[in-house]
């Protein structure tokens, strides 16, 4: 079957490489919730998907062999880190951030390093609820702290449903940003639950819970995270689905109100 | 980075016995670790002190609030009586960085932030404030990011802090402790200093002395309160010049300003005299305008900065005008 064929068809998503296959075991994506995930996903991003955990995984195989905890070690501090539901004892450099715990002792390699300056948010993760920078941590301060990644937020091979929309509203193109653009959503969906407020919020005073955060708020909320391919306007789409299921276009900003209104309509 | 030793400080105590000069407190480390990575910072000791009890926010007997030390900026800015009494303090605070870094920075930390002069992070470039004798790069540089109140020859830096910027407008108070286990309180305009002869000293702090709460008077501005930050994009970025407004107005008269800016000079900058100006005054444009002439007339910008004094005057009457407009 040539390309064409294949997509007249409708049936390259049903025709798996054996790689793919054994990604989809590996990551527990089974029977419905596979198939679910699949209809979301055309048949190319999928290879682009799957390529990026063939890579990694072949990556982080050596890596696996290398000893838990290096022989000698300069300024030696003992952590237990805890990190999705799992709890590991390192012996660490105290200089070593959480976000090099994670990818390089761990091989969580879902959490993004970006500036490492704090200044792009693609190393975000959720410290007890909270959504931090892993970058300005250091491993050290992080003793029985919760630590939820990336890798932490699917739930029995179902993905957390901010990883769904942001599948289904395509809420990236290179993907770089995106393990820090989903935990930063999750944790916002929270801090809108929690009534906490934005530079952008009209009254202080009056504390409201259970807020519906307006298309402005979610921007000025979002912008810790920085995306290099501006996938933006699809990230505030995702979010507004699972924060109030309201998945109505964001506003484009290059066109008038009235183009706005006629590009929803159609 | 370079390799220190590191301490988690049980209680307060043992963060003062441990503390040496060339030691460090950790707070939640977004401009400490940052540095050190840039190795602007060489402790080579940390003491981490943002698990230490002063995390709390009370009622103190001045009629006000005392916000711990030790407390996120996030949890600060969002305390509901932080929030219904001083929304002038949670409005700056929220304009800073990101929810990320907010709910990393500790109270203590954000005063203590180091400037964003370029020069100062790059250690191939001349500055005085990081290494004292090397020059100054961006008195005769790049300087349109720089001081126009209050410089020196040595240094011509600004304080960073959007948090400081209010605190300056409602009379705050700093308590410390000391090595030796006393304690002492700083009016929040003596906190942070200009530089001088010393660029390399921030504020008035002794080697070793902890924060550990911030007193706030009774609140002022709880109904008139607008926190105007002016920035290159619309958010996670520094202010170019921010305004920290808050008005009381009793039958139509202004009983009570504070006004002070950032991005203007090496401490956050408080118009006392305008304050008193505008107390007694109706709330009107004749009267903003006024105000900003006068704070601005003895700015005395650079080459790449000029553009700061006619935005400063805006900003003043854009901020006065939405802290009075805004319903009670
Ligand atoms: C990308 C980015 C953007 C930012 N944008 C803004 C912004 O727009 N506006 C703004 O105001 N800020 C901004 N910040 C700065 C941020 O607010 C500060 O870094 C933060 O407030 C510092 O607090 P911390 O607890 O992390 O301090 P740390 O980094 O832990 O410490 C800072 C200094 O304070 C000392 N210290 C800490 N606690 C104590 C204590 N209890 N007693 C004595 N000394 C202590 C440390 O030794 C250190 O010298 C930004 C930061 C980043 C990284
Ligand atoms: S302005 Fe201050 S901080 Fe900047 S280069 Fe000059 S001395 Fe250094
Ligand atoms: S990698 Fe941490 S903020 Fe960029
Ligand atoms: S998807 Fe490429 S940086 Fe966001």
């Amino acid at each position: 079957m040539d390309e064409m064929e294949k997509w007249k068809n409708g049936s390259d998503t049903d025709q798996l490489s054996k790689d793919e296959e054994k990604i989809f075991d590996e990551i527990g994506l089974n029977g419905t919730s596979r198939r679910k995930f699949l209809k979301q996903m055309s048949a190319a991003s999928l290879s682009i998907w799957a390529s990026s955990y063939l890579t990694s995984d072949l990556l982080a195989s050596p890596a696996r062999t290398l000893p838990d905890n290096p022989e000698i070690l300069l300024n030696e501090v003992r952590v237990n880190l805890r990190v999705n539901d799992m709890v590991k004892q390192l012996a660490l450099d105290s200089r070593t951030s959480l976000l090099d715990a994670l990818r390089e002792r761990l091989q969580l390699t879902g959490t993004k390093k970006g500036c490492d300056h704090g200044q792009c948010g693609a190393c975000t993760v959720m410290v007890d609820g909270k959504r931090k920078l892993s970058c300005l941590t250091l491993a050290a301060t992080c003793e029985d702290k919760e630590i939820t990644t990336i890798e932490g937020l699917a739930e029995n091979g179902n993905l957390h449903p901010m990883q769904e929309a942001f599948l289904k509203h395509d809420g990236f193109q290179c993907g770089y940003c995106t393990p820090g653009q989903i935990c930063s959503s999750v944790a916002l969906l929270e801090e809108a639950k929690n009534g906490e407020a934005s530079y952008v919020t009209e009254d202080f005073k009056d504390v409201k819970t259970d807020l519906k955060l307006s298309e402005e708020e979610i921007r000025e909320r979002m912008s810790g995270n920085i995306c290099r391919c501006g996938a933006y306007n699809n990230i505030v789409q995702a979010f507004k689905e699972v924060h109030s299921g309201d998945d109505e276009m964001p506003t484009w900003e290059f066109a008038t109100a009235k183009q706005m209104e006629k590009a929803k309509n159609s | 980075m370079r390799p220190f030793s590191y301490t988690n400080a049980k209680n307060k105590e043992q963060a003062l016995q441990t503390f040496t000069k060339t030691s460090h407190y950790l707070g939640g480390g977004t401009n400490l670790v940052d540095l050190m990575k840039e190795d602007v910072e060489r402790p080579d000791q940390l003491i981490e002190v943002a698990n230490l009890e002063y995390k709390n926010i009370t009622k103190n007997n001045e009629g006000g609030y005392t916000l711990g030390g030790m407390l996120s900026n996030s949890e600060t800015a969002n305390h509901p009586d932080i929030r219904k009494n001083y929304p002038l303090l949670s409005m700056a605070m929220l304009s800073a960085a990101t929810a990320q870094i907010r709910n990393m920075a500790t109270n203590a930390g954000n005063l203590l932030q180091r400037t964003r002069c370029p020069y100062f992070f790059e250690t191939s470039m001349p500055c005085n404030k990081r290494e004292p004798g090397s020059g100054c790069g961006a008195k005769d540089g790049m300087n349109a990011l720089h001081a126009i109140f209050g410089y020196s020859d040595k240094c011509i830096a600004t304080h960073p802090s959007d948090m400081c910027v209010a605190l300056a407008a409602m009379n705050a108070k700093v308590e410390v402790q000391k090595t030796d286990g006393s304690s002492r309180t700083i009016d929040f305009t003596d906190f942070h200093r200009l530089p001088g002869n010393q660029p390399e000293k921030d504020n008035t702090l002794e080697p070793g002395e902890l924060i550990t709460v911030i007193h706030l008077d009774e609140p002022k501005f709880s109904d008139h309160y607008y926190y105007l930050k002016i920035r290159e994009r619309s958010s996670y970025a520094f202010a170019l010049v921010s305004v920290a407004a808050g008005l009381q107005i009793k039958r139509g008269v202004i009983t009570k300003a504070g006004l002070a800016m950032g991005g203007v000079a090496h401490k956050p900058w408080k118009f006392t005299k305008v304050e008193k100006y505008l107390e007694g005054k109706k709330p009107n444009k004749v009267n903003f305008k006024a105000a900003a002439e006068m704070a601005m007339q003895d700015a005395k910008p650079f080459e790449g900065n000029k553009y700061k004094v006619e935005m400063g005057k805006k900003a003043i009457v854009r901020a006065l005008t939405q802290a009075f407009e805004r319903e009670a």
